[in-house]
């Protein structure tokens, strides 16, 4: 049987296609890529768990320059009752949840105490601001210095046009690339060479807006940086900035959550491996019976 | 017949190579572990490094902070950390309306001076209003006036080895045990053990109510320090008045520091003494302030 090696210009890798006999491979992720994901993952778990340990020093957000504290946007706090009972109450612009168990009172070393965020969710797990702060800023680091990196290879090889513009006729298959997505049915061959419309779109909206919007609020809160640069002013003052700090962390929590369910949906393995060595199955053939042989 | 592998071979290797990186990365668990060894510390301390060096590249001597207009000022400018300091001679100052009250300036500078609060009022002064930025999160905008800090420095006169300010203050935060006098990082030592460690404004919640003449131990006042950049900032002063009334206690009466690039707990309040050095070594740990004896940035200025 034969099989050949076909060299093309692929949507994501170098334009290299591979032909075995099962399956058409495809290289997907150049090292520079597949590191700086990696590095992400690192750098946003920890930038998420220790952000949560200085959230909680004042679990309250607000609007405008400083901080209105009769009448916080969102605050987190544990309601002491007169009995002796507790329980955890977040309140959300007027309205207030029992979010006991979660936020506002939850279980540490088994006992139920008054945090912000649980335990298991901050670095560190115990109250300790300072701790939670060198890890945010050192990670703040490494996250900046990995992004850069990978914007500056992204358009020397034009990687990153490839990998978040949509064509054109891919903007036009928007609606099919929805009804795809919603039943979990994604392409092969050759439509499976490029990211599809809606994986685009989501990761021009999450590389170059939710990403620099964490940067630009996160620098925001920096007295010091304010001095150089009114960077507060572009959201309204330093508290709305905290607060759209917060909010984009959710939003790139959401994604994550939807990325992680769609790399499952749509094949760990083929995923997995494609972002570990670089190399992505677009399609699978079935063969007819009989001896096979190495190309 | 050889039944080739659905994965070449290469690709495979790749594979379990980074597989077993990532299981690194799941080692989540492990990181409070590693940030209380020496190591672990030092490595976290990266970051302040290279934020100190950063702000220092670009906030000039003349980089302001934000002044705001006097309708942004907040109808309650919140009090954090020692709000009514309970040391007995605190209290007796503030009995007498800080009538004789005294701010020392020594250390290294040609006259040490002594200054009434009367005699700081009569000094050229600046009013600024600011908003004044929490290590927690929140934020309050205030009125602040004072004598620029430059000011007072210029009549003692600094010595050619000077390169900090330390302002001593009048609150206890907490005492030092006798036996704990042998260890040689107690603050670390309590971090370590997972012990609630919140920095506030510029004082504790932990000293409610301490009085410092009890024998309790060694009082340990709040003290902070800032190096000469900020020190001759045009909007680095000694603020006597908050929104046009004088300071109240629970702000910081008679006289607390304000440093605008900073956060909140830099502003020393109850300032007592100022002392001129050369080294932040032998004050408290050598951090150069109570907070950053305790884990806290010494530049507080992110």
């Amino acid at each position: 049987m034969a099989a050949g090696t076909a060299l093309g210009k692929g949507a994501l890798g170098k334009g290299d296609v591979v032909e075995t006999m099962r399956r058409r491979w495809m290289f997907r992720h150049p090292l520079v890529i597949r590191l700086a994901h990696w590095i992400n993952v690192v750098c946003l778990a920890i930038l998420l768990m220790s952000g949560l340990q200085i959230f909680n020093a004042h679990p309250a957000l607000y609007w405008g320059a400083a901080s209105t504290f009769d009448a916080p946007f969102v605050a987190i706090t544990d309601d002491q009752r007169d009995d002796g009972s507790a329980r955890g109450v977040t309140y959300v612009a007027g309205k207030s949840f029992d979010t006991t168990g979660w936020l506002g009172l939850s279980n540490y070393n088994g006992e139920a105490t008054g945090r912000g965020f649980p335990s298991w969710a901050t670095l560190p797990a115990h109250q300790d601001l300072a701790t939670g702060r060198r890890w945010h800023f050192l990670f703040a680091w490494a996250f900046v210095i990995n992004g850069l990196i990978y914007l500056l290879y992204g358009i020397g090889t034009g990687q990153l046009r490839r990998r978040i513009i949509p064509d054109g006729d891919q903007m036009r298959g928007l609606g099919s690339s929805i009804r795809e997505h919603l039943t979990l049915h994604f392409p092969e061959g050759e439509e499976a060479k490029r990211y599809n419309v809606l994986q685009k779109l989501t990761y021009l909206v999450v590389v170059l807006g939710l990403l620099p919007l964490m940067l630009l609020t996160g620098l925001s809160m920096s007295p010091g940086v304010n001095a150089v640069v009114p960077l507060p002013d572009l959201f309204g003052g330093r508290q709305s900035a905290r607060t759209i700090h917060f909010i984009v962390t959710n939003l790139l929590v959401l994604f994550v959550i939807v990325h992680v369910l769609l790399v499952l949906a749509s094949g760990v393995w083929n995923n997995m491996r494609s972002m570990l060595t670089g190399w992505y199955v677009i399609e699978r053939r079935k063969l007819p019976a009989g001896p096979e042989e190495i190309r | 017949m050889t039944r080739r592998l659905s994965i070449p071979t290469p690709h495979r290797r790749g594979f379990l190579t980074a597989a077993a990186g990532l299981l690194g990365v799941s080692a989540l668990g492990s990181c409070d572990r590693f940030a209380v060894t020496p190591t672990g510390r030092q490595t976290l301390r990266l970051g302040e490094d290279a934020n100190l060096y950063v702000q220092r590249l670009l906030l000039t001597p003349a980089s302001l902070a934000k002044e705001f207009p006097d309708s942004d000022i907040s109808p309650w400018f919140k009090p954090n950390g020692t709000i009514d300091p309970q040391d007995r001679d605190y209290k007796a100052l503030a009995a007498k309306n800080f009538s004789d009250w005294r701010l020392r300036i020594d250390g290294l500078v040609e006259t040490p001076q002594s200054f009434s609060l009367a005699d700081l009022r009569a000094l050229p002064a600046r009013t600024q209003t600011t908003r004044h930025d929490c290590v927690e999160g929140w934020s309050a905008i205030g009125k602040w006036t004072g004598v620029p800090l430059a000011e007072v420095l210029k009549r003692a006169g600094l010595k050619p080895s000077a390169r900090y300010v330390v302002f001593h203050c009048a609150d206890t935060m907490e005492f030092t045990e006798a036996d704990e006098s042998e260890n040689a990082n107690p603050g670390m030592t309590a971090r370590a053990e997972g012990e609630e460690n919140q920095a506030s404004d510029s004082k504790a919640a932990g000293a409610e109510a301490p009085d410092a003449d009890a024998p309790k131990g060694t009082p340990i006042r709040y003290y902070e320090s800032i190096d000469l950049t900020d020190a001759y900032h045009p909007q680095t002063i000694l603020a006597y008045d908050l929104n046009g009334q004088a300071l109240p206690v629970s702000n910081g009466a008679p006289l607390r520091l304000r440093v605008e690039r900073q956060l909140g707990y830099k502003q020393a309040k109850y300032v007592l003494r100022i002392e001129v050095r050369d080294t932040l070594a032998g004050i408290g740990e050598g951090g150069g302030g109570y907070w950053e004896d305790r884990g806290y940035e010494w530049y507080a200025g992110i």
